[in-house]
């Protein structure tokens, strides 16, 4: 199998075994990126993990770099093919079937009870990515002041986000 | 809180809508794309309802794969079919793509700085209270129904996988069938 068919294969059984998210398959995309395939090195995911982390967009951009990484521009679009068109294909048929029950008494259970779990898990990522960030007393304070601007004004929150860059520009954060 | 306050008028987007529509979300979610994406859909464009979203996040969550891809094709299905999808899903993940390919290649050239890390750490930091504000948002509907098993299946889920740190994966396993019992059961 070449290059390209090992991304494919990885990458399409991953985007299958992603419930809950990307996050939920970091550890095995590690696990066969680095000591399975031999892809790349611990650093260089690590680092990759980190440009995908900080740039704008959903997270899986993670995966468009290890293909990137693996042959080039191909490998990246083959990459981010295999991992999004398989979840793609399947919300399409769910959610074609959650609509034609729309009006089923067990739907209504079914989504209220999902939903529920739902603002747990929301909460619990917000809470992993403070810790993750809050590593100083400055950055705290950055997170606390994004929260009461997001919840109490329609400002818009690029503009904490600028006002965070500068401040860590500058070393005081 | 003033955010929700409904737009003008609901509105049935385009593929061209879509299509801007994720793009925008896209290229302003740092750390994350739910609070851009609820901030677009709901308080912007009023393309769905606060409960529409959050019903519609929720189903993205259990389904395998980005949550926000899905629910790019949810939306984009709901309203323009497979095309809808597809437009949804290019604005959400193609200037994305673009720009983490530019910075790996910089990044590469100029290697790690500290000056970097520093800014980044610092929008971190903000995009983890955009995070917060969110999850109050889609939390408060629930508390203001005094919706109590919610809240308790909600704490339960927050404990067992912000608090313990337990696999998502098996958290959801068990917690979304006691969810749905709980309602099952209080409904009759």
């Amino acid at each position: 199998m070449g290059a390209y068919g090992q991304l494919i294969a990885h990458f399409a059984v991953l985007s299958l075994l992603a419930v809950g998210g990307v996050p939920t398959v970091i550890p095995e995309m590690h696990r066969h990126a680095v000591d399975v395939a031999g892809w790349l090195s611990d650093t260089e995911f690590t680092n990759l993990f980190a440009i995908a982390q900080g740039a704008p967009g959903p997270n899986m951009t993670i995966v468009t770099l290890i293909g990137w990484h693996v042959t080039g521009l191909g490998g990246a679009l083959v990459a981010t093919a295999a991992f999004c068109v398989p979840c793609c294909v399947l919300t399409y048929f769910v959610f074609q079937l959650w609509n034609r029950w729309r009006d089923r008494p067990w739907r209504v259970a079914v989504q209220a009870g999902l939903s529920a779990v739902t603002i747990g898990i929301v909460a619990a990522g917000a809470l992993v990515i403070a810790i993750a960030a809050d590593t100083n007393l400055a950055r705290f304070a950055i997170t606390l002041a994004t929260a009461a601007l997001a919840w109490w004004t329609r400002l818009n929150p690029l503009w904490a986000l600028g006002a965070a860059g500068v401040i860590g520009a500058l070393g005081f954060a | 809180m003033t955010s929700d306050a409904a737009p003008a008028a609901p509105t049935n987007p385009g593929l061209g809508a879509l299509f801007v529509g994720f793009l925008t979300i896209s290229i302003q979610a740092f750390g994350g794309v739910l609070p851009w994406a609820r901030r677009v859909i709901v308080e912007r464009r009023g393309w769905l309802s606060p409960a529409e979203f959050t019903d519609m996040l929720s189903l993205c969550q259990f389904l395998p794969g980005p949550n926000m891809i899905n629910l790019a094709v949810a939306l984009g299905v709901r309203f323009r079919g497979i095309p809808g999808a597809i437009a949804a899903f290019a604005g959400l993940i193609g200037v994305p793509m673009v720009i983490v390919l530019l910075l790996v290649t910089l990044y590469e050239g100029i290697g790690p700085s500290p000056a970097v890390d520093d800014t980044l750490g610092a929008i971190a930091a903000a995009a983890a209270g955009l995070m917060i504000a969110t999850t109050a948002k889609i939390a408060e509907p629930f508390f203001r129904a005094r919706d109590w098993r919610a809240i308790l299946i909600a704490a339960i889920g927050f404990l067992a996988v912000g608090i313990f740190r337990w696999p998502l994966l098996w958290v959801l396993f068990v917690l979304a069938p006691l969810g749905v019992a709980a309602y099952w059961r209080w409904r009759r």
